[in-house]
């Protein structure tokens, strides 16, 4: 299962590298949205208190459906999907590997968002970098996990674009809650650890409802 | 991995909601032979396929694989299992060889890197390894898709309209290469609307319509003017 999820992950890189499609698109898309609410809600030098944290993950959860959307319209061109299904190795793992493809994706775009949005709304975001590397981490795999699932799901769907954000939000918003939470708790003058770490309990736990969900599904809906 | 000398479907169906694409299809196919899956759009034929390469559940029947069903054999099945579907399965921006080395090491091929290059040379493109596939012509990548389709070594080959595209040469390659392949002792499934080509070539027939087996012909021949007259009473 780990090998063959390597080699999807290996394979799936590789693909972006040479296109950088949805690196350009996601990244694009991101920093527009900041840039949009920067604009918006920065008045005379001052943001909104905690607005960071909410506009980091706003960012976060459109680009990472834009990355869900056109890296399965990849495997769905020249129905590659099928061939990877056909593979001698438990299915789950094709999951798995497309998983760890839209975590890379979304990791390379947290690492220009978070210093965009710590300069414009002046926010302490990289005052404890280990804290929120386990939020970011945390909520991104609670975030793709079920997008990776239901982008599987909605590969042959007519209107899959549509579709994709209005089952996955509904979903993820408790991610999107306690990596709000947890990332605003990040920015209080007195940070408080014992908040910040009870956030990222429970978006490890969510991560764990969502990954075993999505692991004991995903043969069944891809078969059927 | 698994491997058989036959491939059994007993009373297989398939509804898609109230639709039933596959009513009750029962044959046999043996080593070393091809069946021919011959009838109209909509006959029932990628279905049957699809769930020949367990990628569809039937909805009613079983499909055994020597004497395992595919529930029973799990995923080392699939290592037995090649299909080259309408479409080509390919990522056209990575290179033939990519491409083939992916696949290779996704079916377990031992040395994918060698497997590769003996597929490229097989499709007589081993000095095009290097380009990526979308800057092939159709006929190319067919043969590129084909050599995917095969470089496991599969005991079932299935091939769902393989003949679509090609220029004459080629199609003729694809048929060197399909009697090589029963040669071999393969069990190939093919579904194709190109009588012409097909002939001579099955070992036997199904001819499909509405889902329905409407006649298993045994070593077919005339195979034009005998699908005119089956598809004919069918009516």
């Amino acid at each position: 299962m780990i090998r063959t999820a390597w080699l999807i992950l290996r394979k799936d890189l590789t693909v972006e590298v040479r296109s950088l499609e949805i690196a350009y698109t996601t990244l694009f898309f991101a920093i527009s949205c900041v840039l949009f609410f920067a604009f918006a809600l920065v008045k005379e030098g001052k943001a909104p208190e905690d607005g960071a944290a909410g506009i980091l993950w706003i960012a976060i959860a459109f680009a990472g459906t834009l990355a869900l959307g056109r890296t399965f319209e990849r495997e769905r061109q020249s129905e590659t999907l099928r061939a990877l299904l056909m593979a001698p190795s438990d299915r789950p793992a094709i999951y798995v590997g497309k998983l760890l493809g839209i975590i890379a994706l979304l990791v390379g775009a947290e690492l220009v968002l978070v210093p965009l949005v710590a300069f414009l709304f002046q926010a302490p975001l990289l005052g404890h970098p280990f804290w929120l590397a386990a939020i970011l981490l945390s909520g991104t795999l609670g975030f793709a996990s079920v997008g990776t699932l239901f982008s599987a799901m909605l590969v042959r769907a007519r209107s899959r674009d549509v579709l994709l954000p209005v089952l996955l939000y509904p979903i993820t918003v408790p991610v999107i809650i306690a990596g709000v939470r947890a990332t605003a708790a990040l920015l209080q003058p007195d940070v408080e650890l014992a908040i910040v770490r009870f956030w990222v309990m429970l978006l490890l736990a969510l991560d764990v409802v969502f990954l075993t969900l999505a692991l004991w599904t995903f043969e069944p809906l891809m078969t059927d | 991995m698994i491997d058989f000398t036959e491939l059994t479907a007993e009373g297989v169906s398939r509804h898609f909601g109230r639709r039933r694409a596959i009513s009750r299809i029962s044959f046999q196919a043996h080593s070393g032979s091809i069946l021919g899956l011959l009838g109209p759009n909509g006959a029932g034929k990628s279905t049957m396929l699809a769930m020949l390469a367990t990628l569809l559940r039937p909805s009613e029947g079983h499909i055994r694989y020597g004497s395992h069903t595919s529930k029973q054999a799990g995923a080392s099945l699939r290592s037995a299992i090649g299909i080259l579907g309408h479409d080509l399965f390919l990522y056209p921006e990575l290179t033939a060889r990519e491409n083939l080395v992916f696949f290779a090491a996704l079916y377990g091929v031992a040395d994918s890197h060698a497997a590769a290059d003996a597929a490229l040379t097989r499709a007589g493109l081993g000095d095009r390894g290097g380009d990526p596939v979308s800057s092939f012509s159709r006929g190319m990548r067919q043969r590129v898709a084909l050599e995917r389709a095969l470089i496991h070594r599969p005991r079932l080959v299935l091939l769902d309209e393989p003949f679509t595209g090609l220029d004459d040469a080629s199609a003729g390659a694809l048929v060197a290469r399909l009697r090589g392949l029963r040669g071999d002792g393969t069990i190939v499934v093919l579904a194709t609307h190109d009588l012409d080509l097909a002939e001579g070539l099955l070992d036997h027939a199904m001819f499909l319509r509405e889902g329905r087996a409407v006649e298993n012909v045994a070593r077919p021949d005339a195979l034009r003017s005998t699908y005119r007259s089956i598809m004919g009473r069918a009516t």
